[in-house]
């Protein structure tokens, strides 16, 4: 990289701190922030193990023992966050990995953005991350050159000391610490950042931090905080969205030994944002006493308007309203005359299931409320919209919640939702003891914010050769918006903007559209969002084209895409969101996605076959998809035997730019396999009468190890910026294993799950 | 009443039908056996009794007393067990919250057979969720730890020899 580009991508971590609405004052490199406080200093010696260490930034503190403390400002879930940005940070600071210790960062508005979401932990933060690795590092050869009396310039930091030749003088990192923490903090414009050519960790495959932790079972999450004192709560909570306790019989619950408390919890509130559901809590000396008094609760509930939805019907009517002309949202041509004066026509409606995250840790929040402060404990995504959220219940200020993010067990975009803090804040007031919430996993499905139920229907017109002159589209599903508004019943540009506005097809006449649909249960973010639906209706009737002109998949889809170059979906008069990122920095760039189709294809051996049948009932189908600014390709073979089907093999071919961490990326495209997986073969959540009936993994069942196909995964494009990875491999998995199915056997399977349709292998 | 834990005698004062689960968590205070679903559906909470897997959110204390548990605090004593090895290797765990189950159950099988086929593990693992998807590295990991048993017992009895 040449000093003209590190001058750009300081410019561009500007222009992103003033988009993210901080200022870059407030993210500073410098001040040296005599308040700054490691996190989970009380609980789990995660903290910088001298408490004397000298502080060289918000993110750097350096031990006189040489320990670098490097903090993690966004939450771990299993992306391998709290390894990746920290070896950012430490190859610029010239740090040696084995000495580093890895702080959590509490919730705190100076680290900038905190929402750990979106896929964009590395893409926002890679370039700030070297910027704080790369101004401790000037201060570190600042303080060596005012120690020995030469220049600066003369100074060079290499794996913890810094080097003056000249004089063959050297000195550790800790040695330096305490005179580097008092030197001028760089002006950020003097930096001089690394050449990849010199990277020590950036790009390679470093062990991730905690898992010698995590092997012994020594890893805390927020099921595991223990406080002394403490009382654990189990909640029931109403099982319809709006509605409160009418009244409670609890004199069963009360003789259970180890009960101490039951307290009504309000709630019925819409929209739902992140307040707590409605419920009664039972608060008791340990958990299992705790569960079972609140199945001796016997409560009623006040009915709510929602009482009389139920999912199936419901996915039935969306059916039936993206068949109807809807609310356009990006209009190319006119796709009614393609339609009206077509050689041939094809049309076909999918639709999804309401989805539940299901992450292995049920949610769980500790809280400790004293007087005008309140200190928390828990698996979250968003530290910052916990202290806000927990500050709003009790009456308190967000400087005044303390929040102390654990290991997340899973979070998919669940634990986005701060709720359960706000829980167990709201208890631990009113017992005047700290309290931990414990979800089970039935409250976890059924109290979930779901993965919207959608419906997508798609109409084409051809010419006689085949090529596709007009496409419409049009998705109805419960917007996100809804979680947060009364009265929402379209999707935002945010959600359309994830592979439905944007699809990267050059069809001259073109139009997108969508259908109302009604907020009848808590709405939110899971992996991917609404890429799942878009890509699987979109992938799916691609393939189907494709089919019915006897086409290869493959090569019909890069025809589709058409030439090589920069897709801007504004033109079509839509808002287009890509994902907060500029099209400038991360174009919508069909030559990658391209790339990567025919690397995936190579996979998939269509090509050299000639034909997309294997051999009878075997089959292979694939699919490729951009979102959060990464392309990524999936090939799965299948085979169907007796109306079973089992999942032979998978391959991910994923463009995510430059990876930091390899290894995690290759994690991460596995892991959405699995995840895409679970969803398409058998994720389905089902409402009747407003309340989920399912309730733990014998229904709603996740994929298992021997279902567990074959997989690899190739990288690619790496010489770009880097992109999003935990989300983007998730959404194409589905539409290839549906196209792999029809391959196989010949049947189309456009609603979701696939065990709807035919029993697993 | 007492429990015989990784080697050691605890008492914990529960009632009889408090599963060992919470024994062990709350009591305890031993939180490396996570609690995934308290059906004995997603293994996360996989301990040995008597050097078999069992799942202790089903298991009530009082079918515990008297015999030998094990949990993932003492499936070795600085982490050296060969599955944590290769575990380590294989940069296994992601979120890490079903580890301690996952490892438990491979322990159980290698213990009780030493070399599985792919089959037998996937058997074996068929109790154990991951929503993280770590299953192609948990079966890498389970037959580079075969292999390392293997070559050991060989140089083991080569020595004797």
């Amino acid at each position: 990289m040449t000093d003209n580009t590190n001058a750009i991508s300081l410019v561009d971590r500007r222009r992103f701190l003033k988009l993210a609405g901080v200022s870059s004052s407030g993210l500073i490199l410098g001040a040296t922030l005599p308040n700054f406080q490691p996190a989970w200093a009380d609980i789990a010696g995660t903290a910088a193990k001298d408490k004397s260490a000298a502080p060289l930034n918000l993110f750097v503190s350096i031990a006189k023992d040489n320990t670098v403390s490097i903090v993690c400002h966004r939450s771990e879930m299993g992306q391998g966050i709290r390894t990746g940005l920290p070896q950012v940070v430490a190859d610029e600071l010239e740090a040696d990995w084995d000495l580093v210790e890895v702080v959590q960062g509490l919730g705190d508005k100076r680290y900038g953005n905190q929402n750990t979401d979106g896929s964009r932990s590395i893409r926002n933060f890679y370039t700030t991350m070297r910027t704080m690795g790369a101004s401790a590092r000037t201060m570190l050869e600042q303080a060596a050159a005012q120690l020995w009396s030469v220049p600066a310039s003369e100074c060079q930091a290499r794996k913890h000391r810094v080097h003056h030749s000249a004089s063959s003088r050297s000195a550790s990192f800790g040695e330096l610490a305490e005179l580097a923490a008092t030197q001028k903090v760089p002006a950020e414009d003097t930096l001089v950042l690394k050449t990849p050519a010199n990277f020590n960790y950036i790009g390679k495959p470093v062990a991730t931090y905690d898992t010698p932790a995590i092997v012994q079972g020594k890893g805390v999450f927020g099921q595991d905080v223990i406080l002394e004192d403490m009382l654990i709560a189990s909640i029931e909570r109403a099982p319809v969205l709006g509605s409160k306790v009418a009244s409670v019989d609890d004199s069963a619950a009360r003789k259970i030994s180890g009960v101490v408390a039951i307290e009504n919890m309000d709630g019925g509130i819409e929209p739902p944002l992140f307040h707590p559901l409605a419920g009664v809590a039972v608060l008791a000396t340990n958990t299992w006493a705790a569960m079972k008094a609140r199945k001796a609760l016997n409560i009623q509930w006040t009915d709510t308007s929602h009482a009389s939805h139920d999912s199936a019907p419901f996915i039935e009517t969306l059916k039936q309203r993206v068949q109807q002309p809807g609310k356009v949202v990006t209009k190319y041509g006119d796709v009614a005359s393609s339609l009206a004066s077509a050689a041939n026509k094809h049309s076909a409606t999918y639709s999804v299931p309401y989805l539940a995250h299901a992450s292995m840790e049920p949610p769980s929040a500790t809280a400790v409320v004293k007087d005008d402060h309140c200190e928390i404990w828990a698996c979250v995504q968003v530290p910052q919209a916990t202290q806000q959220h927990v500050a709003n219940a009790l009456g308190l200020t967000p400087e005044q919640i303390k929040v102390n993010v654990t290991l997340l067990g899973g979070g998919f975009g669940r634990k986005s939702k701060p709720d359960f803090a706000v829980e167990a804040a709201l208890l631990a007031k009113k017992m005047q003891r700290p309290v931990k919430v414990v979800w089970s996993r039935e409250d976890d499905i059924r109290h979930d914010y779901f993965h919207a139920a959608a419906a997508s229907h798609f109409e084409a017109a051809m010419d006689d050769d085949g090529q596709v002159t007009g496409w419409q589209q049009r998705t109805a599903f419960p917007t996100i918006s809804g979680t947060f508004a009364n009265g929402v019943e379209h999707p935002s540009n945010g959600e359309l903007s994830l592979g439905f506005a944007d699809i990267p097809f050059d069809i001259a006449h073109r139009q997108c559209e969508t259908a109302p649909a009604e907020y009848e249960a808590r709405i939110g973010w899971l992996r991917s969002v609404s890429n799942i639906q878009n890509a699987f209706g979109v992938c799916s009737f691609a393939d189907e084209l494709a089919h019915l002109r006897n086409r290869k998949p493959d090569e019909f889809l890069l025809e589709l895409i058409g030439e090589d170059r920069h897709i801007d979906p504004n033109q079509g008069n839509f808002e287009y969101g890509n994902h907060g990122a500029s099209l400038k920095d991360f174009p919508l760039d069909t030559a990658r996605l391209k790339q990567v189709l025919a690397a995936t294809a190579e996979k998939a051996d269509l090509s050299q076959k000639g034909d997309h049948v294997q051999k009878a009932g075997e089959g292979w189908g694939i699919a490729v998809h951009r979102s959060f600014l990464s392309y990524v390709g999936i090939a799965t073979k299948v085979a169907v035997e007796n109306g079973r089907v089992a999942i032979k093999e998978m391959h991910c071919v994923a463009d995510v730019g430059l990876a930091v961490n390899p290894d995690r990326v290759e994690s991460q495209m596995e892991g959405s396999m699995v995840f895409g997986l679970s969803l398409a073969l058998m994720g389905g959540i089902n409402m009747e009468k407003g309340a989920v009936t399912n309730s733990n993994f014998h229904d709603y069942p996740l994929l298992r190890m021997q279902q567990s196909p074959k997989m690899s995964v190739t990288l690619m494009g790496t010489e770009h910026a880097p992109a999003g990875v935990g989300e983007p491999g998730v959404p194409p998995v589905a539409p290839s294993i549906t196209n792999a199915i029809f391959a196989a056997c010949g049947e189309r399977i456009r609603d979701l799950p696939v065990n709807k349709h035919l029993q697993l292998a | 009443m007492e429990l015989t834990i990784n080697g050691k005698v605890h008492q914990v004062d529960v009632d009889d039908d408090t599963p060992l689960l919470w024994a062990l968590r709350d009591e305890l205070k031993m939180t490396g056996t996570k609690f995934g679903c308290g059906a004995g559906l997603c293994g996360a909470c996989t301990i040995h009794i008597n050097g078999n897997p069992a799942r202790a959110c089903l298991t009530p204390i009082a079918a515990a007393k008297g015999a030998k548990i094990t949990t993932i605090e003492g499936l070795s004593d600085t982490g050296d067990h060969p599955l944590q090895q290769a575990w380590v290797k294989h940069n296994v765990p992601q979120c890490g919250y079903c580890q301690s189950g996952q490892l438990m159950s491979a322990a159980a099988l290698l213990a009780n057979n030493p070399t599985p086929s792919e089959k037998e593990i996937d058997s074996a693992m068929s109790g154990n969720l991951c929503r993280c998807g770590t299953y192609p590295r948990i079966k890498a990991a389970i037959q580079d730890a075969v292999q390392y048993y293997n070559a050991s017992e060989q140089q083991e009895k080569q020595g004797g020899e």
